[in-house]
């Protein structure tokens, strides 16, 4: 009955995070207060422009500014962007989509004291962009259309493009793309920031102990007004996912911003009642079944498209988003953004996809003898890691089994399952995953390339990649629609070179004092904490 | 003597040597590397010129002759490197976790200590009473008993201790503070690992007590003693104990030993920043540098401690001599 209860609790407290959003807009925030974060992950170096872990973001992205970010206001849209360095509006392309023109804010100061202006942004971009040699960039291939980067004035910055493009605007969003300051950059190269920090962001560093914590105060020359509430705050490490809950609803953290899955959050539920509010939403990550097509008999398509039309993707939804942090079921293209294909088409046009379990099971079977395969065995390659690798991946086997597979489950830890997948692919099948920061579909897709550098199927397909270069040449939404349509049905039922399983789904619980923060689509996006405030009130109830 | 002392410190370069070459051996038989972790972890876009870029940097590229020559010169100059994950300097890592484990190592000894030696010594004392059953049975459990399975019911514990007794649940604080900083903050978040870690080590502890114990009582010194007429605590006390105790520092020693470097689950339980976590950490992200560190410094560790065990010997039986 408890059970019960606290799961009821949690929906309603997820279900009513819409409404809960538009109530805490119309509260008034309150200044002060420190806010304590769990991180479940080690900081490799400060250097946004190189790392790609949550576990560098969380922690440091809230001494930095962006040229632009998410709508920290409703960073749950995936399409709204508005500017963070930048004034006004986020520019639209002029000259036929190729030349973007920013307008830099004037009075902005890194915390060194030292103004920000658009020859920083510049070199910045820069560095991303056109790397020195020697010099990594993480983000480099993002900005393959960017042709200049010019700053002919302290407050214009213009981008010219290269041809006109859909990625540019949310590459240049992604939460990576810390500004740093130019004669930092000039003084002591472009590695120091791996080492050191100096940004402008809403708080300034204080220190960090290694293995424990980073704690940063209130930077009070921040440039959005009033802003930030909180006198500072502490990101504690804390690698154990049970260690991040007990803290949570032992009082000594507030937030946790990567995700629990469904029982921790009915845990904490259950434990603290209406001191915890719970925000969900869909995540930009998927996890993906890689077939190797160099490997018999993975190279008939017949025999891909019958594993695709085996797995029941409605039915694992419903069962699997009570145990795993997986939930919505989609096709190439995150869910929620307007250049996804609806359900009903996937129904229509994917294998895999229809209602019709009984029937894409029998087809799969028909499939499997007509390629001479009726009594496949194979081994899937899987990651060390309980959610959401092993959870669905033991899914996808009782799901193949259905259909006459029978699958045995390579289980190896994170880095041999690496060194398997993507250097020595002496694998069958294995699961792989998709997992960005901005929703940039355009960019997330290119994982389904056969000639991307992230891709492990092992095949190549010039109709894949001429779909995709005309994909990335348009700027016009409704030719992105057509175009990305045809590329997904190509991945996805034509070839089925790879399958989707099921998308992530974010779960959020948090100490019910915790204002402003509002979940997004991804754990990388609406970290700089200028918005997030503690309602001291509310605090005083759960006796902290 | 000396020449016993040098001769042993004369051993420890052999050791640490034969360690160095196993470490280097068994870690670079794990595929993968770290540049694949670092960059490709969380599935996002790598650029495959980064990896390649780093690789290069870290020297994992090079040959494993070309690695092992530089990981030996390294070892002979006293130049551990740097983390191949955050690239600090590795003694520094390990510098900021040496205090906690350390304090925990002295902390979970004396507990063990506290606990063991009058343990064992009334249960022998008191053989095959009720006194002694009870003793054996908590023994007993402390042994069946994982350390970190028992730091899960301290902390599961206190939360729901905490709140149904004052409304407000309460766990151990998840970062250290120095014990000089913040004696109460420091305190309260070792303590924990600390008595469920000590519980561990003193019930093999007591029952080594108990057994040494029960053979010195038997001795005929001790026979001699109780028909001079002297009364038993002083028998035990002053006659039996320290020569029980033999046995007992060697576990302890041992145990110390292992608590520096061992305590790998415990400190993931309890989340402390010690080097049992570290370890982990450094494994699992095949940070080839610090793990070859740590590995010598627990070898060291080990080494030291037994060699002042050793030492111990002497004192504590005269007879002892080393020549």
């Amino acid at each position: 009955m408890r059970g019960v209860a606290s799961k009821l609790v949690a929906t309603v407290a997820g279900a009513g995070f819409a409404l809960g959003a538009v109530a805490a807009m119309a509260e008034t925030p309150q200044a002060g207060g420190e806010l304590n974060i769990v991180v479940g992950s080690k900081i490799p170096s400060y250097d946004a422009h190189i790392e790609s872990t949550f576990g560098m973001i969380h922690p440091i992205r809230p001494f930095y500014s962006t040229l632009i970010r998410v709508n920290p206001d409703n960073p749950s849209s995936p399409t709204d962007f508005v500017c963070d360095v930048c004034e006004g509006d986020v520019p639209e392309g002029t000259d036929n989509g190729t030349t973007y023109t920013f307008k830099i804010r004037s009075g902005i100061t890194f915390h060194d004291g030292k103004p920000l202006t658009a020859a920083d942004v510049k070199a910045t971009f820069d560095k991303i962009v056109f790397p020195p040699e020697g010099i990594a960039s993480n983000r480099k291939a993002y900005f393959k259309m960017v042709e200049s980067i010019e700053a002919p004035d302290d407050t214009t910055l213009v981008f010219k493009l290269k041809h006109p493009s859909g990625t540019f605007i949310p590459s240049v969003a992604m939460p990576f793309n810390f500004i740093y300051s130019k004669a930092d950059l000039d003084a002591h190269g472009h590695t120091w920031h791996q080492t050191n920090i100096n940004g402008s962001g809403p708080f300034r560093f204080v220190e960090h102990v290694q293995g424990s914590h980073v704690k940063g105060e209130r930077n009070d020359n921040y440039y959005h007004e009033g802003k930030p509430y909180l006198d500072g705050y502490t990101a504690l490490s804390a690698p154990k996912m049970s260690i991040r809950l007990q803290a949570i609803r032992g009082g000594r953290a507030d937030i946790e911003f990567r995700g629990f899955p469904p029982k921790a959050r009915d845990d904490l539920v259950a434990a603290l009642g209406d001191k915890i509010t719970v925000q969900e939403s869909d995540w930009n990550c998927v996890l993906l079944v890689t077939p190797n097509h160099k490997t018999k008999p993975f190279d008939d398509p017949r025999v891909r498209r019958a594993m695709s039309l085996a797995v029941d993707r409605h039915g694992g939804s419903k069962y699997l988003s009570n145990i795993a942090i997986v939930k919505t079921v989609g096709g190439i293209v995150f869910p929620n953004h307007p250049l996804a294909t609806p359900i009903d088409e996937l129904k229509a046009n994917i294998a895999g996809y229809s209602d019709d379990v009984a029937g894409s099971i029998e087809q799969a079977k028909a499939l499997l003898a007509e390629a001479g395969q009726s009594d496949l065995k194979f081994t899937l390659l899987n990651r060390g890691v309980d959610q959401p690798y092993k959870v669905v991946g033991t899914w996808l086997i009782g799901q193949w089994r259905k259909a006459g597979m029978q699958v045995d489950q390579d289980v190896r830890p994170t880095t041999p399952f690496y060194a398997s997948l993507r250097k020595q692919k002496d694998f069958d099948v294995s699961i792989d995953f998709n997992c960005q920061s901005i929703v940039n579909p355009i960019a997330d897709v290119s994982k389904f390339l056969p000639t991307a550098g992230n891709n492990y199927a092992s095949f190549e397909d010039a109709e894949l990649e001429k779909i995709y270069d005309n994909l990335l040449r348009t700027a016009n939404v409704d030719e992105q629609k057509i175009l990305i349509r045809q590329y997904e049905k190509r991945v996805l039922n034509d070839l089925t070179s790879q399958m989707i399983t099921l998308w992530w789904y974010k779960i959020n619980p948090h100490r019910s004092y915790v204002k402003g923060w509002k979940i997004a689509p991804s754990h990388y996006l609406n970290q700089s904490l200028d918005n997030v405030w503690i309602d001291k009130e509310e605090k005083k109830r759960h006796g902290l | 003597m000396y020449s016993y002392i040098v001769k042993r410190v004369l051993m420890l370069f052999p050791t640490l040597l034969g360690a160095a070459i196993v470490v280097f051996l068994l870690l670079r038989l794990i595929p993968g590397d770290v540049c694949m972790l670092k960059f490709g972890g969380e599935g996002g876009y790598v650029d495959p010129e980064q990896i390649k870029m780093c690789q290069e940097r870290l020297g994992i590229s090079d040959s494993k002759i070309e690695q092992f020559v530089d990981y030996m010169i390294g070892f002979a100059t006293l130049d551990l490197g740097v983390s191949m994950w955050t690239g600090q300097p590795v003694t520094e890592e390990i510098w900021i976790r040496f205090p906690l484990s350390l304090q925990i190592a002295i902390m979970a000894t004396l507990t063990s200590v506290i606990i063991a030696i009058p343990l064992g010594v009334i249960s022998a004392a008191k053989q095959n009473s009720m006194t002694d059953y009870l003793v054996r049975a908590f023994s007993i459990a402390g042994i069946a008993m994982p350390s970190f399975w028992l730091g899960i019911l301290i902390i599961l514990g206190l939360l729901i201790g905490t709140q149904a007794w004052s409304g407000v649940p309460w766990m151990p604080p998840v970062h250290y503070k120095s014990i000089f900083d913040d004696p109460a903050h420091n305190l309260s978040q070792l303590i924990w690992p600390a008595l469920a870690t000590g519980y561990r080590y003193s019930a093999v502890a007591t029952r080594m007590t108990r057994s040494a114990m029960l053979e010195v009582l038997r001795e005929d010194y001790v026979r001699t003693a109780r028909a001079k007429g002297l009364i038993e605590q002083v028998i035990i006390n002053k006659h039996a104990l320290k020569n029980a105790l033999l046995p007992v520092v060697t576990i302890i020693g041992i145990e110390f030993a292992f608590l520096m470097g061992g305590l790998v689950v415990t400190e993931q339980v309890f989340n402390l920043n010690g080097i049992g976590k570290l370890f982990v950490e450094s494994v699992t992200q095949a940070d080839y540098t610090l793990t070859q560190a740590l590995v010598m410094l627990v070898v060291f560790i080990f080494v030291l401690v037994n060699f002042v065990v050793d030492l111990m010997y002497a004192w504590l039986d005269p007879r002892i001599r080393y020549s």
